[in-house]
């Protein structure tokens, strides 16, 4: 791999890579059984250069903005990199945003160009807010010959001729604008520097390196900050292969680990309950004596694996399951969210490494990571190199609030120092979850004292950015909550949210408010939705500005009524 | 050819068949994750049975935004 502690840009770095892994294949791209296409580092920037010539052409130079919105393909990252050849910022934004959050943030980047699919493009055009769209050169990849693209230029003809310009960036420049959470309230637009993510770069493949020959299997789409750093810069500083493949669905991820010998994988826990639950389907399926000898194979591999892993013996032992996975599975990364330490154990005792993390975006990624020297399915793992982690103002039980501080936490908050302030504290991020170290210096999680939630998919929703699908519905007011920020719960499964409602005087709740708050439900992706309300007979607590103080609301509510006897199912 | 009520109907067919569920307790306007008690992922693996009974390719997209079985053939339709 390339010494990375050599370089000032991530730019530089790929542009590095680029040329001394030229004959290497870096990409491949599957949709279902098909490839659709396959190149190598020499491939990649034939394709790149001429997009960065376009951009610069456009106007683009040093420091411009520019938003890429795509699902999972290989085109996200040729973009990337020719951002970053023109000494650009990039700004990734999630696919799965509706076109009106989209364009909120496009707005609050102040991106200068979009890169992105023809039918999110075509929801973005079909927004409301579509005539305060700002962005001066939008390109659109897979458009249909003869479609209008209303101003908006082919991906096939944002190719400009003659090389670009390496445009230098120094460590402290910015790279990316990634946006944590702030879709319908307040955004969070984190800076990331070029130091951020070299630093996290050399921490992360310290401990899982790649190299020429690996095969990355990326199902997530590469907005996420773990697809971003584990799914497209570690791989090519090293010279590895990622295999997109632009489907989650589980039968076409199961198959894509023998056709193309995948070597690491990320996934959010959701996927690997799904890749759990087949296995435990095919074992189900096998008859009582091969389940037998199965189980006795497994038993045996956990005690032979307890203090550390042994891949030889595992894929010795449990052959038939790891040739399912391909044969040269090394391990399988899983971030984003909390995962069942069931499930982990559940991989480990196969001989399936399962390194789960711990991270956050303002962190540049990854905190912790289970390095496996032993297995602990019950923590997060240890800190990384570089990152230095404590625990603040912890109580009896040594639990309190998880702060790190390294060169890979984030610079800023865009345009927000007043939030900067109250996050970053004398060097110290302070996360807003709950952990305590045990003994051995890894690291437990025991929920968290922000007012949010992390879904199974790995997905951050703050309440105040869905408050706004609930706008009219026929209450005095209303206030959304993670229901663990009203009654902490040491625990960071099943998070949910729930509505805090302040009826109207003489109403009382009945069905049609019930259909009502169920129908504004269905306006949301399904993991942004309440389950639960509270009715609560106090106006609410309000600043002089009249915005609802959450933090008194939720003291107030925890002080008369505990959960069980409060909380309604919707 | 299809029109869009024969086309509910049958997502409604194999959605009972796929979830092992009552055929009768589903209706068009559901919202098949709360009916089916399913998650986002279960939804795609509907989804590939659906491309395989109605010969049509739908991207992982499609279901975005997606919760009722009407909005659902709606999608197909287009396609079909």
């Amino acid at each position: 791999m390339l010494d990375l502690s050599r370089y000032p840009s991530l730019g530089a770095a790929l542009r590095d890579s680029l040329e001394r892994f030229a004959d290497e294949t870096c990409l491949i791209e599957a949709d279902r059984e098909r490839e659709n296409c396959r190149l190598s580092y020499r491939q990649f920037k034939g394709l790149a250069l001429p997009l960065a010539r376009f951009l610069q052409d456009s106007g683009f130079s040093a420091a411009s903005r520019a938003a890429i919105i795509m699902t999972n393909q290989s085109k996200w990252l040729i973009s990337a990199y020719s951002i970053f050849h023109s000494g650009g910022v990039l700004v990734p934004l999630d696919y799965k945003l509706s076109a009106a959050e989209q364009l909120a943030l496009l707005r609050h980047s102040k991106a200068e160009i979009l890169i992105t699919e023809h039918h999110l493009w075509r929801a973005i055009t079909a927004a409301p807010d579509f005539d305060e769209f700002s962005v001066k050169t939008v390109i659109v990849v897979d458009a249909p010959a003869g479609s209008d693209l209303k101003g908006a230029i082919r991906w096939e003809e944002a190719a400009g001729s003659g090389a670009p310009e390496f445009v230098h960036r120094e460590r402290s420049d910015w790279a990316c604008i990634v946006y944590s959470s702030g879709t319908g309230g307040r955004p969070k637009g984190c800076v990331l520097t070029h130091d951020n993510y070299l630093e996290q770069c050399i921490a992360l493949t310290s401990l899982f390196p790649f190299w020429p020959g690996v095969r990355y299997l990326s199902v997530l789409p590469t907005n996420h900050a773990i697809d971003f750093m584990v799914g497209f810069i570690g791989p090519f500083v090293c010279g590895a292969a990622v295999v997109h493949l632009r489907t989650l669905r589980p039968e076409y991820v199961r198959e894509a680990f023998p056709r193309y010998k995948i070597t690491y994988m990320t996934l959010v826990p959701t996927v690997l309950k799904s890749l759990e639950a087949g296995l435990k389907a095919r074992f189900a399926a096998l008859s009582p004596a091969k389940r037998f000898i199965l189980y006795r194979l497994i038993a045996i591999n956990r005690l032979l694996t307890r203090r550390r892993p042994n891949l030889t013996l595992s894929r010795r032992l449990l052959k038939q399951v790891h040739e399912a996975f391909g044969g040269e599975l090394k391990a399988l990364f899983v971030g984003g969210a909390f995962m069942s330490p069931d499930t982990l154990q559940f991989f480990y005792d196969l001989g399936i490494q399962v390194a789960n993390a711990y991270g956050l975006t303002e962190a540049g990624t990854a905190v912790t990571l289970n390095d496996l020297n032993p297995f602990r399915a019950d923590t997060v793992g240890k800190p990384l190199p570089g990152m230095e982690v404590k625990i603040v103002n912890p109580d009896s039980d040594r639990i309190g609030q998880v702060a790190v501080r390294s060169r890979t936490v984030m610079s800023h908050y865009l345009d927000d120092p007043e939030l900067t302030a109250e996050t970053i504290v004398d060097g110290w991020l302070l996360t807003g979850d709950l952990g305590r170290f045990d003994s051995t210096g890894h690291l437990q999680l025991f929920g968290r004292i922000k007012n949010m939630i992390v879904t199974e998919e790995g997905k951050n929703v703050y309440p105040e950015d869905i408050e706004n699908a609930f706008e009219g519905i026929r209450v005095k007011e209303f206030c959304v909550f993670a229901a663990n920020y009203i009654w902490p719960e040491r625990t960071m499964l099943g998070e949910k949210l729930i509505i805090v409602l302040r009826l109207e005087e003489s109403h009382a709740i009945d069905d049609s408010l019930r259909e009502e708050i169920e129908n504004r439900n269905r306006r949301l992706l399904s993991f942004k939705r309440v389950t639960g309300y509270v009715v609560w007979d106090e106006d609410f607590p309000r600043t002089a500005s009249m915005k609802v103080k959450r933090h008194t609301l939720a003291e107030k509510i925890r002080s008369r009524h505990d959960r069980q006897s409060a909380l309604a199912e919707i | 050819m299809h029109n869009i009520e024969h086309t509910v109907d049958e997502i409604l067919d194999l959605a009972a068949s796929h979830f092992k569920v009552s055929r009768e307790g589903l209706s068009p306007n559901d919202d098949f994750f709360k009916t089916l008690k399913i998650d986002s992922l279960q939804a795609l693996e509907l989804l590939t049975r659906l491309e395989n009974h109605f010969h049509v390719e739908l991207p992982d997209y499609e279901m975005q935004g997606v919760t009722d079985f009407r909005t659902l053939a709606e999608r197909i339709q287009a396609r079909l």
